[in-house]
């Protein structure tokens, strides 16, 4: 279709911009390294934007296909390609990469080159990880991706940084290393790493759940599902802002994939079977730790929480296996990926100011930041789903399916119409409304210029996709069919 | 201009509005947001009235806009169903929205938030109209809550107020709980008929009502109806979702007259009279609305008579009068549910308009017991409240008659179960509703003046300055500027005529055409047409009436008690102690919701973080491996040196380390 390779751009422009970047020095170089940055994350956004509007939304097949030998001993290839499933998620990478840089620019005053670095690196490798097409590919950027955020948290995190850290690490470490097998397994049988082509094999019921289960440790801890997600709570709350951002933002969107990259297609009779543990899961996901999120002193771990809890809709949707179902759930991944990034941008800015994420600390913000409480106000309704804002779209959807599927399903997720409402504008109330509460409140300054920017942005960004959801699911439906009547047709031998 | 294009007009116009006031009310400033208000509103409003004429010549459209978006092979579309209940609600929307603008001008002068205000009152016209105009479930709901949204923000508007903050997060939390059924009756109706759309809908309700519920038993269409109904009673504030319209009363009060007076509370009677088709073939559901709004119409009456605060006792006759009006739909008296609504609409705003008028006259007190004797001051607001009490008892003559008489006739005609538990209490109902509305009366503008006394009480205020509130000693309440008097005279005409001049057509015509569907086993109303022969002789009949006597006799006894011997209530009081405390405690319901459900949210919250999350997944979890850990931990640490590369390079080594070791395997056939 065309002959820019516009996806190895996206991941290589990053990278090397944040190999640049790196080499811009110590801090008294640190403006450099934040134009570099900021050049290279305009670059890699304006590289990844002719995948959609190139996008063919007419065919299932892979798009923007690049493929080289890479070690040809083993058949490893150079593969990339993105289909109606993943191509969203380039875009956003790119997309949240730059705000992230705009958001770090003045908060980060130490080791600015590296964290900048860190990030561009990350969104490199994390294109990298949606648009792979061979399994080592896949696997060699999927576990690269851990270290930067590993490095983002560990450094320039909060004083239990080293401990969140490692749990972060450990819990996903534990959780690919099945993956890591299963991969290997399908070489075995298969003769190839393309991922294509482990679609197409066909397995026994046992091959396929030993794989389904192997993937399901690896993507579960990812989402992460129940009852693997506590480190993700952890890991926000040390994190800087910039790495929540792209923890809720992007990261968490990298298991939600692999699912339907490869425990669908590759396992589809396995999926099939246990599609009702994994709602099950998902269920547990938004009830319980919706419950759980209410009771929370501390922001981040709220919102943290109800990360966990709107990602508990992805599982849902996915595994229902309608098409209401996952085009929901994908579109859920998007809206999540704008309203979690605001979410954790908006807390940002309170720290900045405060140093603190307790609730108990803050009160009355309102009447000394009125743009700032408008702006959190829509944030916060789009994190409860409010129609007309990004965040209904997609729990609208799969409320619907699963009513389809199950009414009792559907009852169970609806009651985040409840929960969601109740965490997250019991938490806007406390902190936003009131009288001034404190002397530090009283003098807070209201958002600058780059605040209101990154902030303004987002809101477009949820309340377009709230009025017009059209274009986005556009580009997905071809590849959804094509995925379910995939999965429905099974592939025992 | 060709209809589609006036059509579209009627919601942006207000929208335009409020975008102009609330993102620009810095740059407009005041009177220039209040400008754009209004101007919007007005377009809106001349508009529907250009749209109504041309519904009255015979045209309706159905139709959609543009595609929302497409998802697992459903259209979901936003469009417009334009016929005479759509434009009947556009006209009742943009006019009291209307009144309510030009009175906010006074109200709110000298309020820093005035643009603010102007904003969300616009946005909220808007959001009512795409509610009403409506051709489907997706931008009913999407009204629905928006407007859900708009009422969370101006109960909220004084946001330093803990009392008002506390309301809205409340208000907000109850609707959701309503909103939880409603999005559940739409899931299952997409599931079982593909399409959101009205027409498609009810093309197949014979089809739905022929259904069960897989794995239950349930008639499908009943639990669909009782899903979609459970929205209204968040909505419309029906017993036990109520609690949330009382506490309101904390926003601006032009807001209580508008948004939970006369049009938002109402969007659960239109919701559920559009759904006709549905509603009429489910015997089971429409007993369930029946009950329901019996219950609402007489117990939320008996609250209105303990009240001290003006604005709460309004409140409550709101609560009442939605009874009423879900009474008619449990009835399938479609169209006099809508007709009650429509009359109540202008009283109502006219009364909330009134207690405004007296509370800024009382310089912000709204304790009835710091009043009596206003109508020698407050001459405009004195005969318009009046007017507006005598609406809502429904003396015969006034609107309110028309539309209440008409509701208790059809609970007379009805057979379904329930009917006579409902006579009952819409009987009761009308004596309660006269007793406490002129006991306000009473109260408010005759008897001894009771303001201006230092020992005032200390009752409940509506603004949000640290000045002092009531009057100081000596001080005499004065009547309001005119953008408050004028929009009362205006909504008083209404309030009177209204009602006789439109009951022919509207309840008993063809009127309303193929908007409102009754089954032909429903057709109370069709039975009362038979015996109407203009209001003429319904009025002089109703006059000899037992409601009129009912009203009469609640009339008196509030006289009694209020004028001619003013310590009765006292005796009572005393006399029948646990009554009293059972209504001023509101029937305990706030009391059980925040024990059952708000502490009881919390305390499972704290279990499941506590006991779940920290003790079983991490404590147990964790700690089974726990000696895995730290080894991996002291391995992973060997590895922090900090440089990126090193990390990179050991994590693809490794990989490749592992890889030559499997194939090396591999090829030796182990």
């Amino acid at each position: 279709m065309t002959d820019i390779p516009f996806l190895s751009l996206a991941i290589w422009i990053p990278i090397l911009g944040g190999l640049l970047v790196l080499a811009s020095g110590p801090d008294r170089n640190a403006w450099m390294a934040r134009m570099v940055a900021l050049l290279t994350a305009i670059f890699g956004l304006a590289v990844s934007l002719p995948l959609y509007f190139r996008f063919d939304t007419a065919t299932a097949a892979m798009q923007f296909v690049e493929l080289r030998s890479w070690i040809i001993e083993f058949n490893i290839n150079y593969h990339l390609g993105v289909d109606g499933l993943s191509v969203w998620f380039v875009l956003l990478n790119s997309f949240i990469t730059l705000l992230v840089v705009i958001a770090g620019w003045q908060v980060i005053q130490s080791r600015v080159a590296q964290y900048m670095a860190a990030f561009l690196i990350m969104s490199g490798l994390m294109n990298g990880i949606f648009a792979a097409l061979d399994g080592v590919l896949f696997y060699v950027f999927f576990e690269a991706s851990l270290i930067p955020l590993y490095l983002v948290i560990g450094v320039w995190g909060g004083p239990g940084r080293v401990h969140a850290a490692i749990k972060f690490f450990l819990f996903t470490l534990a959780g690919s290393l099945p993956m890591l097998l299963a991969l290997l397994y399908l070489y075995s049988v298969t003769g190839s790493f393309e991922i294509l082509d482990w679609h197409r094999a066909a397995l026994s019921m046992t091959e396929q759940s030993l794989i389904f289960f192997a993937f399901l440790a690896a993507f579960g801890v990812k989402v992460p599902m129940w009852p693997v997600h506590t480190w993700l709570p952890d890991a926000h709350v040390e994190a800087p802002t910039g790495g929540s951002v792209v923890l809720a933002a992007i990261a968490l969107k990298l298991g939600a994939y692999g699912f339907v990259r490869f425990s669908l297609p590759v396992a589809p009779d396995a999926a099939m079977a246990y599609a009702p543990l994994v709602i099950a899961l998902s269920l547990i996901a938004v009830v319980y730790i919706g419950f759980v999120a209410l009771v929370q002193a501390d922001m981040k771990k709220l919102v943290a929480y109800s990360s966990i809890s709107h990602m508990g809709f992805v599982t849902l949707g996915f595994f229902m296996l309608n098409p209401l179902g996952v085009e929901g759930a994908l579109i859920q991944m998007i809206s999540h990926g704008f309203v979690s990034a605001a979410m954790f941008l908006c807390i940002g800015v309170l720290y900045e100011r405060m140093h603190s994420r307790q609730i108990a600390d803050y009160g009355g913000v309102v009447n000394t930041m009125p743009k700032f409480a408008a702006f959190f106000m829509l944030f916060a309704m789009a994190n409860c789903g409010l129609p007309a804002t990004s965040g209904f779209v997609g729990e609208f959807t799969v409320i619907l399916g699963a009513v389809q599927y199950n009414f009792w399903i559907g009852l169970l997720a609806a009651t985040t119409l409840i929960l969601g409402a109740a965490y997250t504008l019991w938490m806007y109330k406390r902190v936003v409304f009131g009288a001034v509460a404190n002397e530090q409140v009283a003098q807070l300054a209201d958002i600058g210029a780059r605040e209101f920017f990154f902030l303004a942005v987002l809101a477009a960004c949820v309340l377009a996709m709230g009025v017009y959801p059209f274009p986005f699911t556009e580009v997905m439906h071809t590849s959804v069919t094509e995925l379910l009547r995939h999965v429905y047709t099974g592939k025992l031998l | 201009m060709d209809m589609q294009t006036l059509y579209l007009l009627v919601p942006l116009a207000p929208l335009a509005g409020a975008i102009a006031a609330g993102l620009f009310g810095k740059l407009i400033g005041r009177t220039g947001a209040h400008l754009a208000a209004i101007a919007g509103v007005l377009v809106a409003f001349l508009a529907s009235v250009l749209i109504f004429q041309d519904v009255e010549a015979g045209n309706t459209f159905n139709g959609a806009l543009y595609t929302w978006m497409q998802a697992g092979g459903v259209d979901f579309k936003i469009g417009f169903l334009i016929d005479k209940l759509t434009v009947l609600m556009m006209l009742v929307v943009t006019f009291v929205s209307l009144m309510v603008h030009i009175y906010t001008i006074g109200y709110m002068a000298g309020d820093p938030g005035y643009q603010r205000f102007f904003s969300y009152i616009s946005l909220f016209t808007f959001s009512m109209l795409m509610l009403v105009m409506s051709n489907n479930f997706l931008q009913l709901f999407f009204g629905w809550e928006a407007v859900g949204l708009v009422s969370y923000l101006l109960i909220g508007f004084w946001y330093e107020r803990p009392t008002a903050i506390h309301a809205n997060l409340k208000a907000f939390l109850v609707n959701r709980v309503g909103d939880f059924g409603f999005l559940l009756g739409i899931g299952l109706i997409l599931a079982y008929t593909g399409s959101l759309d009205y027409q498609t809908v009810f093309d197949n309700s014979q089809e739905l009502a022929a259904q069960e519920m897989p794995g239950t038993g349930w008639p499908l269409l009943t639990t669909i109806c009782i899903c979609l109904f459970i929205g209204a009673m968040g909505k419309s504030a029906q017993v036990p979702l109520h609690v949330w319209l009382p506490d309101s009363m904390e926003g601006p009060t032009p807001i209580s007259a508008l948004i939970h007076a006369a049009t938002m509370v109402t969007a659960g009677i239109f919701m559920v009279a559009r759904m006709s088709p549905l509603f009429e073939l489910s015997e089971g559901a429409l007993s369930f609305v029946l009950v329901i709004g019996a219950t609402t119409a007489l117990f939320m009456g008996f609250l209105g008579i303990v009240q001290n605060d003006i604005k709460r006792v309004v409140a409550y006759s709101t609560l009442s009068q939605l009874g009423y009006m879900t009474v008619a739909l449990g009835v399938s008296a479609y169209s006099a549910a809508v007709f009650h609504l429509m009359t109540h609409a202008f009283f109502k705003a006219l009364l909330f308009l009134g207690a405004g008028s007296v509370i800024i006259g009382m310089h912000h007190d709204q304790d009835m017991r710091n009043m009596g004797g206003l109508w020698k001051y407050m001459p405009v607001t004195w005969i318009t409240s009046l007017l507006g009490t005598l609406a809502l008892i429904g003396a015969p003559g006034f609107s309110g008659f028309y539309s209440k008489d008409s509701i208790i006739e059809a609970v007379h005609a009805s057979s379904i179960p329930g009917a006579d538990y409902a006579l009952f209490c819409v009987l009761a109902g009308v004596f309660v509703t006269a007793f406490y509305s002129f006991r306000m009366y009473f109260l408010v503008f005759h008897g001894k003046a009771r303001f201006g006394q230092p020992h005032g009480q200390d009752g409940d205020h509506d603004d949000s300055g640290g000045h002092r509130h009531g009057l100081a000693p000596g001080q005499k309440p004065h009547e309001s500027p005119l953008t408050v008097t004028l929009p009362l005279i205006l909504l008083a005409i209404p309030s009177v005529l209204i009602g006789l001049f439109t009951i022919g057509p509207l309840l008993f015509g063809e009127w309303f055409g193929e908007a409102i569907f009754v089954g032909g086993n429903h057709a109370a109303l069709d039975e009362m047409a038979k015996s109407f022969q203009g209001w003429q002789q319904m009025t002089i009949h109703g006059l000899m009436g037992i409601p009129s006597g009912l009203a009469l006799a609640g009339v008196v006894t509030a006289w009694v008690f209020y004028i001619l011997w003013p310590g009765a209530p006292a005796v009572i009081r005393r006399t029948f102690g646990a009554v009293h405390t059972l209504l001023e405690n509101k029937y305990y319901f706030d009391r059980f919701n925040e024990i059952v459900f708000a502490a009881g949210a919390r305390l499972l919250g704290n279990g499941l973080w506590k006991q779940g999350d920290q003790g079983l997944i991490d404590g147990v979890g964790v700690a089974a491996s726990a000696r895995l850990v730290t080894l991996a931990a002291r391995i992973a640490s060997l590895f922090q040196t900090g440089r990126l590369y090193q990390y990179a390079f050991t994590m693809i080594a490794g990989v490749f380390v592992l890889l030559t070791f499997w194939l090396f395997l591999a090829r030796h056939g182990v």
